[in-house]
């Protein structure tokens, strides 16, 4: 999320997915498309049958390889290097969209004098704190300036209070030099900075043909510019790295370089990996974030006021940040939100500035045993977490725990699982069958930001309920239980909007009319509002989700539910399927899709433009997209010397939610580990880091001093091979939704790992043969697939084997297998605190585990006396407990 | 006018979706759980309980020992199919383990009982300005939804005893379950190894091309699900006509070992109602090159019974007219 949001403004994809079909070329990296979003890949099958090139960069050659133009192989965790490289080749072979560089982001900006680049530290930036592994991004800023992100944890935590911000916005733009030549400008230090990203580095590191990879910069840079567009697509293979956040800004640099953001063909495709994953984050069941990308309150944040000082920016979209806050409160504390009471501000936890309320620290906390009880919906972490023992033997931890699932899947059975005695675990779970999607009223967000409602076909069976159902009876009993009392802390819960109308024999909630909350409402005489620039802060409005607003424009009328196409011959996006957020614009930032004078780039890739005669002859933005613009913001119009909001913002400034309009090349605040992207090595590579020898890994990545969790190290000869994790296209991720449907269960049945046959021949192993897998973690059997679409790869003149690992089994299910996910270790990205599932090394050795092992449960003892183990990278504070908090799932 | 399915394996991107919409629209049964180890295919084959099947053939250039560009194409390069047999999993995951293993002299695997040289090149489908991966390139993962040909000259229908199966209003070829009594003469009929009796009820199943589905209109569920039309269901003219245009088009693009398999041919069992777009030989899909109706062998049969009975009548005659004249 931070990569896109720092970099554009927004944390989703740029594009929809049906847009891919208007491109020249697709690059799909860091994604298997074909196996893990096969409908939606009908587009790039659609692209390719109209002549676009597909272009298919993995680790394996996979499903999506195999309908692809170009196959280049990688070796995982180095996409940096990879993408660095074509940043480089777009640059030295000067291929960059001049016009659209120079206009539309922030290449001419100029940067603080105090910055150093990694090429001047040795792989570091200025301002690393080597003994807190953080870095103090202040010297990172615009010249005389410091700069607020568009996301991130704190947005605008830039230690400037927001009056000089104010005064200094009213100052004007910050200084750029628009003839790029200015060392210290964004251009010059960006050029510095990948200079030696060569094919020739590329192939050392990456282990990529330089022939292949001059292919794909060669494809890329023909299929940009003013007639052409390039798309690029990724998934979980550039997220779950500790370089995650960085492989996707290294993305977005070249697109913007090669001016393929917000056009018709171009953009960044994130592909979220379930059907509401975008859903989870707009509205977040994370721990940073409140509905809207808003951000959560900070103990510093004392009054409402100073929450809203610290995020809200002076300049670009996030100047209406008080109204969004506002309208948030009102929707959830009703008439208890006044401006007397700071309309319920109080009410909302606040973060801890010494405490990491993620994941994964959640679970280590949890089995240290300061965390009681547990929600768990949707999720299998049993199976699908990473070092998924650590979360097993942490939930035997707890006093309660809920499971909501319509299996009985592991996480409600961990209590037996691992050889454990079930006698000796005190927790006590509460299994709930859920509902499925065709048996209740509801909406998913999927990939392309986009809302679809579905109704609800069949009453569930027995005791299954929804969600809502859950979580509006549980708020409901809850306030029965807390009634009269005076006790602050029970005041938000006692206060807040709890009306949902209840229907039927089963007391279902109106699903409609949590809707109808999110997408916001006059107080006064509860009508829907049309959108979110109807929205104030003064308390007459209401809406529980700001970007969202607008999806239900009047009682009654559920555009989410809209289902038509467009006609042959018309072009609107397929503005009538669905809804998307935000305002229903299908391709974001598509101001850039014309040129700074509102006219477009080439009549094959318009998109929106600058209409003068409409409007009276005033002029108004128009096309085939909902402009994501001030609709009546002529072209021309200069940046207002004392304006504020988006007076500060000029009429060819496309990136309206960023704080200078323009697309972030650098980014100077928002990101923990750097304003550009630079190559380090996975937590666990058997490579040393050939670009900056001392420095091996991201300085800033995560790691945990714990017996529990020793990691394998660098070029550690116990851990020779590299290993990837995936999905397959029969199986659902941890499998809670297919290893119990018998017609999925068949088509892949049994726990697999996939070898080269160089890998199998060094090792005597023949498909169908038990292999078992070892980490510093644990160790898994699986059977052997040796296949040619695994091949090893040449590192710095010597040959490495990549292991494919599939993790979709576990003990329970019509197919049953081993956990794959155990042999994980915890090395988190420091931006987002997602673990390295897709880099890491393994041992692999013929037959079957060692029988008479101890339980994983027991094997503590064991795991801390691994004499090859040992503690990398940041290690967390143990903090503050959190003893009653429920984790972020369960609020 | 004849319904049927158009499989454009140019399109098809494995997902099985055709596989598991057929089971469930049908509810047909699990077949078992175990990996076959032939690539990601783990039902096998056609069969009484799976109606669609989709095949994975891997062919990679072994020579290199990389992947694609290091050294890059290799003329004549070997490739082997993984394609499955009925009945015959087992040997062939054998036999790619043992080839496997054996390493060549220059230190590189080699897949040994399965190498052979790749068909004809002329069938080929890369494209001949391209030197890299996918259904266009030299390394390839032939994905191919196979099902009942429906055959105008249906084996099955033909021996069939006690008319259970039949041409049904749609021209497909339908077996009446109530009236089969699983005697299984159909089985060996197919030319194609489709049909099956079922170890269940011991009554014989296949694709009834959703006849069900059909007589309310409704597309059969495979090509419903397909994601990416590599199934496409029709009035049987049309797609063949749609899918010469396919082919013409491929080829125009280089892709010149495209062709149609089942719509052209002169073979006994008819033009197919269920045909197929194929990049290689027939055999790479574990489809017959020539399959023919076993009635068609009836007529030489008769032939061949006649003249036997001629000249062993002449033979006779002429030996009795001997021993006379002797005597």
């Amino acid at each position: 999320m931070p990569g896109l949001g720092t970099s554009f403004g927004r944390g989703g994809a740029t594009t929809a997915q049906w847009d891919l079909v208007n491109s020249d070329c697709i690059v799909i990296q860091g994604s298997n498309m074909a196996e893990c979003h096969p409908v939606g890949f009908r587009f790039v099958m659609e692209a390719r049958e109209r002549g676009a090139k597909i272009i298919h960069v993995d680790p394996r050659f996979t499903r999506t390889s195999a309908n692809a133009d170009l196959y280049c192989p990688i070796r995982p965790g180095t996409d940096i290097a990879f993408l660095g490289g074509l940043i480089n080749y777009v640059l030295s072979n000067d291929k960059w969209f001049k016009e659209y560089v120079l206009r539309y982001t922030n290449a001419s900006t100029i940067i603080n004098g105090d910055f150093k680049d990694t090429e001047d530290l040795g792989g570091l930036f200025s301002g690393y704190d080597a003994e807190k592994r953080v870095y103090d991004p202040s010297s990172w800023t615009y010249q005389g300036e410091s700069v607020p992100a568009a996301v991130g944890a704190h947005p605008a935590r830039t230690g400037e209070s927001y009056t000089e911000r104010l005064n200094r916005t009213e100052a004007g733009p910050p200084p750029r030099d628009e003839t790029l030549q200015d060392p210290h400008c964004v251009f010059q230090i960006l050029k510095r900075h990948f200079a030696r990203y060569t094919p020739e580095l590329v192939e050392q590191i990456c282990g990529t043909p330089q022939d292949v990879f001059l292919q794909v910069a060669e494809a890329i840079t023909a299929n940009s510019g003013r007639e052409r567009t390039t798309a690029f697509c990724y998934a979980v293979g550039w997220t779950q790295h500790t370089v995650g956040v960085q492989n996707i800004r290294t993305a977005a640099i070249l697109q913007l370089l090669l001016g393929n953001i917000g056009r018709p063909g171009g953009g960044i495709m994130a592909l979220r990996g379930h059907a509401t994953i975008q859903g989870s984050t707009d509205i977040p069941t994370l721990f940073n974030i409140l509905p809207g990308y808003l951000a959560m309150p900070h103990e510093g944040d004392k009054t409402l006021d100073d929450y809203i000082h610290a995020n809200q920016a002076p300049s670009g979209w996030w100047y209406n940040q008080p109204k969004y806050i506002v309208s948030l409160l009102k929707a959830w504390y009703g008439e208890h939100a006044s401006k007397d009471n700071e309309f319920g501000f109080q009410h909302l936890p606040k973060l801890l500035s010494e405490d990491d309320y993620s994941y994964y620290p959640m679970f280590f906390k949890m089995k240290d045993g300061k965390i009681k009880g547990l929600f768990v919906h949707g999720e299998n972490f049993a199976v699908g977490g990473p070092s998924s023992g650590i979360e097993r033997a942490a939930m035997r931890k707890l006093a309660w725990c809920v499971v909501r699932d319509p299996f009985l899947i592991e996480t409600a059975d961990f209590w037996k699982l691992d050889g454990v005695d079930p006698a000796t675990v005190d927790t006590e779970v509460f299994y709930m069958p859920a509902a499925w999607p065709p048996e209740k009223d509801g909406s998913f967000t999927n990939t392309q930001r986009m809302l679809q409602w579905h109704d609800k076909a069949v009453d569930p069976p027995g005791d299954a309920r929804s969600e809502t159902w859950f979580f509006v009876h549980l708020g409901r009993r809850l306030r029965e239980l807390y009634a009269g009392s005076t006790a602050a802390r029970d005041q938000g819960l006692l206060t807040m909007t709890w009306d949902y109308p209840l229907e039927g024999a089963m007391q279902e909630p109106r699903a409609e009319s949590v809707s109808e909350e999110i997408s916001g409402y006059t107080v006064a005489d509860n009508k829907q509002v049309a959108g979110y620039a109807a929205l104030k802060d003064d308390g007459s409005t209401a809406c529980g989700c700001w970007i969202y607003s607008g999806y239900i424009p009047e009682k009654g009328v559920n555009l989410a539910a809209s289902r038509d196409r467009d006609a042959p011959g018309e072009n609107t996006n397929h503005s009538r399927w669905g809804w998307a957020w935000p305002a229903n614009r299908r391709i974001l930032y598509n101001r850039a899709s014309a040129d700074p004078d509102g006219n477009p780039w080439s009549e094959r890739k318009k998109l929106v433009w600058w209409d003068q005669s409409a409007n009276d002859g005033k002029g108004a933005w128009t096309g085939h997209d909902v402009p994501d613009f001030e609709l009546h913001k002529a072209p021309g119009t200069p940046v207002q010397r004392q304006g504020v909001g988006m007076d500060a913002i000029s009429g060819a400034d496309p990136f309206i939610m960023q704080s200078d309009g323009r697309g972030w090349i650098y980014v100077p605040s928002g990101l923990k580990d750097g304003p550009l992207p630079t190559h380090y090595e996975p937590a666990e590579s058997p490579v040393g880091n050939q670009l900056y020898p001392t420095c091996g890994n991201n300085p800033c990545m995560v790691t945990f001093d714990r017996p529990d969790m020793p990691y394998n190290g660098m070029e550690n000869p116990r851990f020779p091979y590299i290993i990837t994790t995936y999905r397959l296209t029969e199986q659902h991720t941890s499998g809670a939704m297919s290893r119990w449907n018998t017609w999925l269960a068949e088509l892949q049945p049994e726990f697999f790992v996939e070898l080269s046959p160089q890998l199998a021949g060094e090792k005597g192993v023949q498909t169908g043969d038990w292999v078992t897998l070892t980490t510093t973690r644990d160790e898994v059997e699986a059977k052997a697939l040796v296949t040619e679409r695994m091949q090893p790869l040449r590192i710095a003149g010597r040959e490495y084997h990549v292991i494919g690992m599939p993790y979709h089994w576990g003990p329970a299910g019509v197919v049953t297998g081993d956990v794959a996910n155990d042999l994980i270790g915890v090395a988190l990205d420091p931006n987002v605190k997602i673990h390295e599932a897709k880099a890491f090394t393994c041992d692999l050795r013929k037959g079957r585990k060692r029988m008479g092992m101890p339980a994983a449960a027991e094997q503590d003892a064991l795991r801390a006396s691994a004499p090859d183990g040992g503690t990398i990278g940041r290690s967390e504070s143990e903090g503050a407990e959190m003893a009653h908090a429920a984790p972020a799932a369960g609020r | 006018m004849a319904k049927g399915f158009f499989t454009d394996t140019s399109l098809c991107i494995g997902c099985k979706a055709c596989e598991v919409a057929c089971k469930e629209w049908n509810q047909l049964p699990a077949d078992s759980y175990s990996m076959t180890g032939m690539s990601y295919d783990n039902t096998a084959h056609l069969g009484a309980t799976t109606w669609r099947h989709v095949a994975f053939i891997e062919q990679f250039d072994d020579q290199t020992g990389h992947f694609m560009g290091l050294g890059g194409a290799t003329a004549g390069s070997g490739g082997h199919a993984v394609a499955s047999h009925v009945g015959d999993v087992q040997s062939n995951v054998q036999a790619n383990g043992d080839g496997r293993t054996r390493q060549r002299g220059d230190g590189r695997a080699s897949t040994g009982v399965l190498d052979r040289p790749r068909a004809s090149t002329s069938t080929s489908p890369r494209r001949s300005d391209e030197t890299t991966g996918g259904f266009l390139g030299d390394h390839r993962w032939l994905m191919m939804s196979d099902v009942c040909k429906h055959c105008s000259n249906a084996g099955c229908l033909e021996v069939c005893p006690t008319g259970a199966i039949i041409r049904n209003e749609f021209g497909d070829v339908y077996v009446q379950p109530d009236i089969c009594n699983g005697c299984g003469y159909c089985q060996v009929a197919c030319p194609f190894g489709v049909i099956e009796v079922s170890e269940r009820d011991g009554r014989a199943w296949k694709c009834t091309l959703c006849y069900d589905r059909q007589k309310d209109g409704l597309t059969p569920a495979c090509a419903k699900a397909c994601p990416t039309q590599s199934i496409q269901f029709g009035e049987i003219d049309e797609l063949r006509d749609r899918a010469r245009a396919r082919v013409a088009m491929l080829h125009e693009r280089g892709v010149t070992g495209a062709y149609l398999y089942g719509v052209d041919e002169d073979t006994s069992v008819g033009p197919l109602n269920a045909f197929f777009l194929l990049a290689d030989e027939p055999e790479v899909y574990n489809l017959p090159r020539q399959p023919h109706v076993p009635n068609a062998q009836v007529i030489p049969s008769y032939i061949a019974t006649a003249i036997t009975g001629v000249v062993l009548g002449a033979a006779t005659l002429l030996a009795i007219s001997g021993r006379g004249r002797r005597s």
